[in-house]
């Protein structure tokens, strides 16, 4: 299914095009992906949204250059993604992509100032981590370990971590989902705010509707594709959302 | 339980690359004590049994020339068993095909019977008849060392008369394992032989008929051969007695027995260590792998299993993997031991070969390993087991880290994250970090510890063969000679220089310590023997007094000042009190020297020798060969070459596979500490690198978080391992400290670095292996689940 946005739109970031993905696991194929075309636009906030099992993540995976579709193209610009080739993915991964996950995945060796150095410095054009932190709002926690940050504060040195190289795309795989909803509120704010005052394209996968109220567009996921489509002529701010 | 058990299998299969990592460290442990002890055991009961089987005798005895009715007076000693008296002699032989002189050391048998003592082991041929004096049987080693046979014939200087002799068999004997040439370090089969003749032939020879030079005893069992010494000395004292000896100091027999000692001691220290390292490293893993299942712990315990059962389910996984191990270092080390066994029999040609490993060596090699892998694991298991199952299966807290002041320093600043993430990893865990470093230090240092032996062998032979000994070559005289022969020998053809030595064997005795050995008379100035003390001067000889080898200082416990009682064994026997006027140290034997002319006082003789140092052209070396052939005053020629040659190939034999052994086991170490360290890093981490991944780092750049803090301890282990290595070489060469050699401790810089190298290339393998795994590391699986 298609995406039928109108075409006043401003450029494509990245588009995925007749997207499937079998898994063989013994004697079983299982799809995860059949057939998913989808456009995400520069600029916009998306959120996929659906319950587990129905191929959000693995479009994530694809999408993010972590894994290859069965057949079907991903198109990032004018570059093709999708080719098995590791160095191509880590490349692109590297330079153009942000990703936040579910629980974190910070290095607890690193400070929050650290982790996100981590990613600056392999990155061309990054921001200076302390100036990622303060834009989720971390500034004072600069030199704190993993350990010592609660789950909330975890998830935005993730998300600095995740922009502080000013990743064309913003990929955020169930950011609240391990957070309590009042944490999970100062999360989505960080998002927010990195995709208005940076500019930064971001696809959020959730398995919560009201997350869907801040995005441009909500793309409805179930049994490997696209059920339903919606666009928001008017995003809420996180702050105004409640669950 | 069987569920539980399938767990066990499937888990085991899932790990099968530590398993396997694991049961080799452990297995290199078993293998090296049962291949040292089986071997050990098996030469000592197998030269037992030989020297019960010939009839070995307990006490022998020369003197020059004694009575045979003498025997009857022998034999009625209380604790004597049987007494056999012979001739020995020595002869200068002409081999065909083979120029230099060769000696022959020929020994009695009866015509007809066996002798009582001392039987020979008949390889091929027979034994001598009567009536067919140059009848002659080879023993095995000189026979084959020439290629002759029963029916092969060479001439011998006998007595002064050129005699042809024919080989009517060839034998072995308990009395010749190792069959020396007078002043020879190692045996030389092409230039000493012994052969048997018959007594009667002998006797016509060497006008010895109804009289013996030699005679060896048979005691009781419980009899003590000290008593009986004293009063055969006693006995033989008219006769020109040297001094009985007992079986202990009888040549062959101590170099056989100081070679089973060694194997001993390499016995009881190697695979301590051995153990000990493998130990360490059950220890090491299991206590890690335990607590990487600390969430299906909850779980079992969420079921309903009970604390001991699952204990008992890890104890039994430690026991698997364990048991893998010593089953793999049983075979192994009881295959090696058979090998180690069949080389030292082939050395020793021993005609029998008895291997029956102990199953208590075997018991002992599992039972170590086993209580060391257990403990290890125990305190892992315990900490699992008594966690409440809720908390078990909710993920471990985030570890805990700390800000150093490393990292605010100038230079941690400049690091990147990837370095500094290495860095907190190794600071955070001192303990595991350096057990690993300990780990790979151990295996640089068994590699050092087997390499050093090459270098302390080159240290020897260029001490003792070019510093030392400066002469082409050495002349043995028959008895002692006047100023006479050393003139003689001088004009023969080729040769340079030539210097007179005495040697004469003596008691010497401290208080209520002795030693027998001898003494030897230089010239106050040796141009061609020199004695060098332990820095590398040469030591002058005083006109008077003794100059000892520290070695036999120490046996004796006297020093520069103290006086030795001096008995000599030969000619008039004269005793008298010496001073110890210097000391010098050697790796060879424990030798007494004094100025020629206080021995020739000392013994009551004019200007007399016994042996001669030749310095010789050697484009007349044929020339010279011939003419010493048919000089009956020589009864020995030693040649340097020779014997640093044969000096050389005896030892390079040994220690190859000596080496090649400890070479393998070090790699294994090497090999083991490092796969299961960074394997087990790899499964505790696997989260944190696949992070990295995704967040756009290269395989390389994952590998180098991983591999690189594995790097870094090898690093730190390298040196520490290099350090150890001296340590445990310290610690050998302290054991294997004989009264025959000491072995100097010479480590030398290439030797550092082969072991460096050889264990670099154990771990490179390693780490190969787990950067396969980093390069197939699952991005996706990570992201999803929690640890």
């Amino acid at each position: 299914m298609s995406d039928s946005g109108s075409s006043s739109i401003p450029h494509i970031t990245l588009q995925g095009q007749g997207l499937t993905k079998v898994y063989h696991t013994g004697s079983v194929d299982v799809h995860a992906l059949r057939g998913v075309d989808l456009e995400l636009r520069e600029g916009e906030l998306v959120v996929l949204l659906g319950p587990s099992g129905s191929g959000k993540s693995t479009l994530l995976n694809i999408l993010g250059g972590l894994d290859s579709p069965s057949s079907g193209e991903v198109t990032f610009r004018d570059m093709r993604i999708s080719a098995d080739d590791e160095s191509t993915l880590t490349r692109y991964r590297r330079d153009h992509v942000g990703f936040v996950f579910q629980f974190y995945n910070l290095i607890p060796s690193l400070t929050a100032r650290e982790n996100v150095s981590l990613v600056t410095e392999i990155a061309k054009r990054a921001m200076d981590p302390a100036e990622a932190l303060a834009l989720v709002g971390l500034a004072e926690r600069l030199d704190h370990f993993p350990a010592q940050l609660s789950g909330g504060e975890q998830q935005r040195v993730a998300i600095a971590r995740a922009i502080a190289k000013r990743p064309d795309i913003l990929l955020c795989d169930e950011p609240t989902g391990a957070l309590d909803s009042q944490t999970g509120i100062l999360v989505l704010e960080a998002i927010e705010r990195v995709n208005q005052e940076m500019g930064t394209t971001t696809a959020v996968i959730t398995h919560n509707s009201v997350i869907g109220e801040m995005a441009d567009r909500v793309l409805h996921f179930a049994n490997g594709h696209v059920a339903d489509y919606q666009e928001n002529s008017l995003r809420k701010g996180a702050h105004e959302l409640s669950w | 339980m069987r569920a539980l058990n399938l767990k066990l299998i499937r888990n085991l299969w899932k790990l099968k690359g530590q398993v396997l990592a694991i049961a080799v460290v452990i297995a290199s442990g078993v293998a090296v004590l049962v291949m040292s002890l089986s071997a050990l055991q098996a030469l000592q009961q197998t030269a037992t049994a030989y020297y019960e089987r010939q009839r070995f005798a307990d006490v022998f005895a020369t003197v020059k020339r004694a009575p045979r009715r003498l025997v009857n007076q022998i034999s009625t000693l209380p604790g004597v068993r049987s007494v056999e008296d012979r001739i020995k002699q020595m002869a200068t032989l002409s081999i065909e095909g083979f120029e230099e002189p060769v000696i022959g050391q020929l020994v009695s048998i009866p015509e007809q019977g066996e002798p009582l003592l001392n039987n020979l082991v008949l390889r091929s041929g027979r034994l001598v008849s009567l009536g067919h004096p140059d009848e002659v049987v080879l023993n095995e080693p000189f026979a084959e060392a020439h290629d002759l046979q029963p029916g092969d014939q060479f001439k011998a200087l006998m007595n002064g008369h050129q005699r042809s002799l024919t080989v009517v068999g060839i034998a072995l004997s308990p009395e010749f394992i190792y069959s020396m040439g007078p002043g020879a370090l190692m045996p030389d089969d092409k230039r000493f032989g012994v052969m048997w003749m018959g007594r009667e032939a002998l006797a016509a020879a060497y006008d010895l008929e109804g009289a013996f030079n030699e005679v060896s005893l048979g005691l009781l069992h419980d009899s003590s051969p000290e008593q009986i010494i004293v009063k055969l000395d006693r006995l033989l004292e008219s006769y020109g007695s040297h001094g009985a000896i007992a079986r202990k100091n009888q040549i062959s027999n101590w170099f056989l027995m100081n070679e089973i000692e060694q194997l001993k001691t390499m016995s009881t220290i190697l695979p301590t260590i051995f153990l000990a390292v493998a130990a360490f490293l059950g220890n090491m893993v299991m206590s890690r792998l335990i607590a990487t299942d600390r969430s299906e712990i909850g779980l079992m315990k969420a079921f309903g299993y009970s604390n001991w059962q699952v204990a008992w389910h890890y104890t039994k996984m430690v026991m698997a993997m364990c048991g893998v191990g010593i089953v793999l270092g049983w075979l192994l080390g009881a295959w090696l031991g058979r090998v180690n066994t069949e080389i030292y029999a082939d050395l020793f040609r021993f005609p029998l070969l008895i291997f029956r490993p102990d199953p208590g060596v075997f018991a002992i090699g599992a039972a170590v390993s086993l209580i060391a892998a257990l403990a290890g694991s125990l305190g892992a298991v315990r900490h699992a087991a008594t966690l409440p199952p809720a908390e078990a299966m909710s993920p471990p807290a985030p570890p805990m880290y700390r800000s150093s002041r490393f990292s605010q320093s100038r230079f941690g600043l400049w690091l990147d994250q990837p370095t500094r993430i290495i860095l907190r990893q190794i600071m955070r865990s001192p303990w595991r970090s350096l057990l690993t470093s300990i780990g790979i230090a151990l295996s640089v240092s068994v590699m050092v510890m087997a390499l050093q032996w090459i270098d302390a062998i080159e240290e020897i032979i260029e001490v003792q063969f070019h510093q030392t000994q400066r002469q082409d070559m050495s002349v043995g005289l028959v008895e002692s000679q006047s100023d006479q022969t050393l003139r003689e020998i001088r004009r023969l053809p080729g040769v340079l220089a030539a210097e007179p030595m005495r040697s004469k064997s003596a008691d010497l005795k401290a208080g209520h310590l002795s030693h027998r050995g001898g003494i030897e008379g230089v010239t106050d100035n040796p141009k061609l023997q020199r004695i060098y003390d332990a820095q590398g001067d040469v030591v002058s000889i005083p006109p008077e007094g003794l100059i000892l080898s520290t070695r036999l200082a120490e046996k004796l416990d006297v020093q520069i000042g103290d006086s030795v009682w001096v008995e000599v064994l030969e000619g008039k026997q004269p005793k008298a009190l010496i001073p110890v006027v210097s000391l010098f140290e050697t790796y060879m034997g424990m030798p007494a020297y004094m100025h020629i002319q206080a021995f020739n006082r000392l013994m009551g003789e004019s200007a007399s020798l016994e042996a001669i140092n030749l310095l010789v052209d050697k484009n007349q070396l044929s020339q010279l060969y011939r003419s010493l052939k048919s000089l009956p005053k020589v009864s020995a020629v030693t040649l340097k070459d020779a014997a640093v040659e044969e000096f050389n190939e005896t030892m390079a034999e040994m220690l190859m596979i000596y080496i090649s052994f400890f070479a393998a086991f070090a790699c294994a170490l090497g090999f083991g500490v490092v796969y299961n360290s960074t394997r087990i890093a790899l499964s505790e981490r696997g989260r944190e690198l696949a992070t990295l991944r995704v967040l756009g780092f290269h395989s390389g750049e994952i590998s180098y978080i991983l591999l690189g803090e594995a790097a870094l301890l090898i690093l730190i282990g390298l040196p520490l391992g290099c350090l150890m290595g001296h340590g445990l070489g310290w610690l050998m060469t302290n054991a294997m400290n004989t009264e025959l050699f000491r072995i100097p401790l010479v480590i030398k810089a290439a030797t550092d670095a082969t072991a460096v190298l050889v264990t670099l290339g154990a771990t490179a393998f390693s780490a190969a292996l787990v950067r396969r795994r980093l390069d197939h590391l699952d991005l996706i699986a990570v992201l999803k689940t929690r640890e």
